[in-house]
């Protein structure tokens, strides 16, 4: 029946539609149109008063118009007109004109709350319909302000009509998302839970998405819910296809009440009482057991509808996550999923089953279906079905299959389509370093990305590789050669030259003494790059050139003839002229000691977290990736030994001042003395400026983010942490010698997560005791370094880090004697680094020199916090952006008694909640840490798996680097 | 929740635009841009559904028309799907054999119907039977047909 039967045809409104439609062209249709526009106008601005047909109509061309993507500017006071009118059409015009065009103009905004308020108390429901239908598609303040208070009125009051009841609720709904604070909770809430029990299946479906969202934020308010929730859903799975008439669709009975349902259950842990959880665990398994049901209908909407329930279900198996049973079948099922012919079932598996990886029960039984992923990303006609089968291969990446992971995503690599290669490159990049055991193997994989995706390499990949083969020894020989190798390709990436030039000019001597990779055979392979090469990269070139000078003396005429060529020396780039200038010199004038010393091979970077993994992150967004284990994660925010992520550059900047090589590297070198991070600051190379860019600091300051800025401020307030001395006497003079950081720094520092006093260093000297009391966000360290021998110590300072203002100590300690130091510290902001403490001291004719983690770590600023179940489930919820949440499974490293995980859970300072996780077992923790700047609520939860000698600890803070770091912190306590 | 709903042509021409959050006319534009080109490039028998930015797109092909939804990350994708589906039934109940051209003369009446079934980008009535009964009994409410030939076309 055509729509003209119905009795509403505008005859005006028709005959524009086909005028425009038979327009030619762009340009004729924008003629008719401007022709419309200026009719309308001037009706609308007639002497004439029109009527309300004409208003209707002119306002519906109007309308239609502004759907062709045209700009409407007026008209909307007619539109305002029509809602008042009488009769049904012109109203229902008048409102579908505001709800598409919304003007926020608030003069305008108070005469339709005025219709609208009338409308509403028409008693008439089908006018109440439309301006609750208007409300909720504008949901803007003014609104929320004129009708939050009524409309949950409407919405439970008894004589309302069921039709009125649904828009009502979801009109409530919107109001609540886009001005919480105007809808009170009150005495309706607990109504509104009951509407779940509703005869009227439309009303159940309405009012159930208003329940879910309340109950997000409520959750405490609207617990009832569950057992209500889970009796309904029982009702609806045990039913007959045909019980629910109309509200079956495809024999599938009510599949969005259904799936409505299983999301609203998945607002809460499982159920406490064992008859409702019992309950709903036979619906799940009912449900997993229609799946392996013959369908009922061939038609599709049954089997998408069917599914829609199953894959609702998986997800709140999922979320309970302690159900091992319904986990291995939910993979199960999703295993026959990978394999079936619609392509949406297969999507859908691979992405469900990415997030039932991350599960400890299921994680093995995910990781069977591995060929059948593989054979996905290799086979799959739809780029966005092999973009999740890359994305479940990563999740489900461990040590047992990641050589083979890694390949096959090399291989998808060479024809991935251009969309996804940056991502894949980032995955297989961390993957590579996350499971590398065999360093060889590491280095080929990220030669190989290079080689395979050059374009799509970012610099944080080719920072890592060379930082780790500068920190490994055993694999510097094997990178040398590969990369050699890797260059004899006719046409090699930059980025593979970049890395060749660094690592040949570090450690091209491995493999010099094989004839065909001789010093000069080296050096004219990289040359004959140079020409091709950007001038960032011709940079790093000639630095390599003046390392290799100093490693292989027969380069030196060669090199010299190089740099003293006019392409170079006379270079327009000024960076590139500075460097051949300073380079030509130096190797001219300065002795081979001096060179050996300036152009000492680089030190160990220190041991970071993988930048990468950062990237891949913030590429993805938010929970994009499901990164479990998140040990090499970015911290972010202000550290106390400077930037998280610098590239392989910045560990020497400070050293730069040994050459002077550009005015950049000048500038920093100035105050270079103001110590970095755990670099050790081997007496200057000349790499340093390798990575300085064009020149000037900018650029270098750029590649570095703020990082080393603030290294260089060490008083600077944006600094997280500041600790200060309690003197206030001259700076401690810069180290002269490097000092050695010791290694096991770091289980000093977890040995002091959760206590406060003891003994921070022994060595046959020197013993250091340390004692600290914290007070919100300040604190008080007293060291006292007391010394073993019977021979004074001399000299003896100590630097702790970043503290330009110590008050010096005795600089003698006699023999069996003990000095005392007391720090002031304030926490400004969140921090992950601990500073640092240098002691120096000459102990007979020799200098000791040693450089501690002083153990601040950022829990010690933490308050206790008791709360109620019920309150921290909602803080737990509140708290549920992915980048909030840090997790971690991990082995127990030390006794699993509960008296010991009380002690140290009390020790780290946060209050120890009795009686909130349902599991008895299970720890909880909440604490807030005081900042100067902030306070940050964070949230604990410790699983121990006594069986599997296992942990998973849990961490929901207000700020995510502070849940990454603690959950870093205490997963090396435990 | 349901973003928004977009029924474009083949050719990339929109014929119907519901957005259930407050987004600027600007951004509107961007996004049918976005959607338009991003879903006619697909090839035929791929799967309905996209990730687009921090949402999942779902769109359906009847015919002529692609139907697009925006939903939440965390919605479902097989129910939007039938969503999609349950919607075109609906307006095919009411026109009878449904086809662009009528939603293009009847727009207002695509939206009615849209309004019926979702509001605020949630469902509100999923029964066929229930929506039609509201659409014909709106339809009673308007005057005659005669009633209206009378009046002038322009």
């Amino acid at each position: 029946m055509p729509a003209v039967s119905k009795g509403d045809g505008m005859r005006g409104l028709a005959v524009f539609i086909s005028d425009i439609r038979n327009c030619k062209s762009k340009e004729a249709e924008i003629k008719r149109i401007n022709k419309e526009l200026a009719n309308i106008r001037s009706k609308f601005k007639g002497d004439k008063a029109l009527d309300g047909y004409s208003k209707k109509k002119y306002v519906c061309k109007l309308l239609f118009i502004f759907l062709l993507g045209h700009d409407i500017d007026f008209g909307h006071m007619e539109a305002v007109n029509l809602l008042s009118s009488n009769k049904y059409t012109e109203k229902q015009i008048g409102y579908l004109f505001i709800s598409v065009l919304v003007n926020s103009n608030s003069e305008l905004i108070r005469l339709i709350n005025n219709a609208i308020k009338n409308d509403l108390s028409s008693r008439n429901p089908t006018f109440m319909c439309l301006a609750l239908h208007c409300i909720a598609n504008v949901g803007s303040r003014e609104m929320a302000e004129a009708f939050a208070s009524e409309i949950p009125r409407i919405l439970v009051a008894g004589d309302t009509m069921d039709s009125v009841k649904q828009s009502a609720a979801l009109c409530l709904l919107r109001l609540y998302k886009t001005s919480p604070d105007l809808v009170l909770m009150g005495e309706w809430t607990s109504r509104v839970v009951h509407l779940l029990n509703d005869q009227h299946m439309g009303v159940v479906t309405a009012a159930i998405s208003l329940i879910t969202c309340l109950s997000q934020k409520n959750p405490d308010e609207f617990k009832t819910c569950v057992s209500l929730a889970v009796s309904r859903l029982s009702r609806i799975v045990s039913s007959a296809s045909t019980d629910l008439q109309d509200y079956t669709y495809y024999f599938v009975p009510a599949p969005w009440l259904s799936c409505k349902l299983l999301r609203l259950l998945q607002c809460y842990p499982p159920p406490e009482d064992g008859a409702v959880k019992g309950r709903l665990v036979e619906c799940l398994e009912t449900i997993l057991n229609k799946a392996q049901e013959p369908p009922k209908s061939k038609k599709v909407q049954h089997s998408n509808a069917k599914n829609a329930i199953l894959f609702e279900a998986i997800s709140l198996i999922i979320h309970y996550d302690s159900e091992p049973n319904l986990l291995v079948r939910a993979c199960n099922q999703l295993g026959q999923f990978l394999q079936h012919r619609e392509t949406n079932l297969r999507y859908l598996a691979l992405e469900s089953m990415c997030t039932l990886a991350s599960s400890e029960f299921s994680h093995e039984a995910v990781k069977t279906h591995i060929e059948t992923v593989i054979n996905a990303l290799k086979t799959e006609r739809d780029v966005s079905v092999r973009q999740r089968a890359a994305d479940l291969l990563y999740a489900m990446c461990d040590r047992s299959n990641a050589k083979q992971i890694v390949a096959e995503m090399l291989s998808y690599l060479e024809t991935a389509d251009y969309s996804i290669r940056e991502e894949m490159v980032l995955k297989v990049a961390i993957l590579a370093e996350k499971y590398a055991v065999d360093y060889s193997w590491y280095v080929d994989t990220i030669l190989n990305l290079i080689r395979i995706a050059g374009d799509y390499v970012s610099e944080e990949v080719w920072y890592r590789v060379i930082q780790i083969v500068i920190n490994r020894d055993d694999v510097q020989g094997y990178a040398a050669k590969t990369v050699f190798e890797a260059l004899q390709a006719p046409a090699c990436h930059e980025n593979m030259v970049k890395v060749g030039g660094y690592i040949l000019g570090e450690f091209g001597n491995l493999i010099a003494g094989d004839p065909r990779s001789s010093p000069l055979v080296q050096f004219n392979l990289l040359h004959s790059k140079f020409h091709l090469c950007s001038v960032p990269t011709r940079a790093l070139l000639l630095s390599a050139y003046i390392k290799f000078i100093n490693l292989f003396p027969e380069t030196k005429a060669t090199i010299q003839e190089v740099l003293r060529c006019d392409s170079q020396i006379r270079n327009s780039d000024v960076e590139l002229q500075q460097r051949a200038v300073e380079y030509l010199k130096l190797s001219s004038i300065a002795s081979t000691d001096v060179l050996a010393t300036v152009l000492e091979e680089m030190p160990p970077f220190p041991e970071r977290e993988s930048s990468i993994l950062a990237k891949l992150k913030k590429k993805k967004g938010p929970g994009a990736v499901s990164v479990t284990d998140l040990e090499d994660s970015k911290r972010e925010g202000g550290e106390l030994n400077g930037g998280s992520d610098r590239g392989p550059d910045s560990g020497a900047m400070a050293a730069s001042n040994a050459s002077t090589p550009s005015p950049s590297a000048d500038l920093l070198g100035i105050r270079s003395a103001a110590p970095i991070g755990a670099a050790p600051t081997s007496a200057g190379s000349l790499l340093v400026d390798v990575f300085s860019e064009a020149g000037p600091a900018a650029p270098s300051a750029a590649v570095n983010d703020d990082g080393f800025l603030r290294d260089l401020e060490p008083t600077e307030t944006s600094d997280s942490l500041l600790v200060e001395g309690s003197g206030d006497s001259d700076s401690a003079p810069p180290s002269e010698d490097p000092a050695t950081l010791l290694s096991e720094a770091d289980e000093l520092l977890n040995k002091f997560v959760c206590k406060n006093n003891g003994v921070l260093f022994e060595n046959q000297l020197l013993q250091i005791g340390i004692k600290s009391e914290y007070r919100q966000n300040l604190g008080r360290m007293y060291l006292f370094y007391g010394n073993k021998t019977s021979v004074q110590f001399a000299s003896f300072t100590t630097t702790p880090q970043l503290n330009v203002q110590t008050k010096p100590v005795e600089p003698l300690v006699e023999g069996g004697a003990q000095i005392q130091q007391v720090l002031n510290i304030e926490c400004l902001t969140d921090f992950s680094e601990a500073p640092l403490l240098n002691i120096k001291f000459r102990y007979g004719g020799a200098l000791q020199n040693l450089s501690l983690k002083l153990p601040v770590t950022i829990n010690k600023f933490f308050q206790p916090t008791e709360m109620t179940s019920h309150d921290f489930f909602q803080r737990w919820k509140q708290l549920s952006l992915p980048q909030q949440e840090a997790q971690k499974i991990f082995k127990a490293n030390h006794s699993m008694d509960t008296e010991v995980l009380k002690a140290k859970l009390l020790g780290l300072g946060t209050a120890l909640l009795d009686d909130v996780d349902p599991n008895p077992e299970n720890y909880v923790c909440a604490g807030v840490i005081q900042t100067k700047g902030q306070q940050v609520g964070c949230l604990l939860r410790l699983e121990p798996n006594g069986q599997a000698q296992m942990y998973r600890l849990t961490l929901r803070c207000s700020k995510d680097s502070v849940s990454m770091r603690l959950c870093e912190l205490l997963a090396q306590q435990f | 929740m349901i973003r928004f709903l977009l029924l474009f042509s083949r050719q990339g021409k929109l014929r119907l635009q519901r957005w259930f959050t407050a987004i600027s006319e600007r951004e509107k534009k961007k996004i049918i841009r976005d959607m338009t080109t991003m879903v006619l490039a697909r090839q035929p028998r791929s799967c309905n559904f996209l990730h687009w930015k921090d949402l999942k797109v779902i769109y359906k092909r009847y015919a002529s028309l692609y139907f697009c939804l925006a939903i939440d990350n965390q919605e479902n994708e097989l129910i939007a799907l039938e969503v999609i589906q349950r919607y075109v039934e609906l307006l095919d109940k009411y026109f009878g054999n449904v086809c662009e051209l009528d939603i293009i003369f009847n727009f207002e009446k695509a939206y009615f119907i849209l309004d019926e079934f979702l509001i605020g980008g949630e469902i509100q009535e999923t029964s066929k039977q229930m929506v039609n009964r509201a659409i014909e009994a709106s339809d009673m409410l308007q005057e005659t047909m005669e009633e209206y030939m009378s009046k002038p076309a322009f």
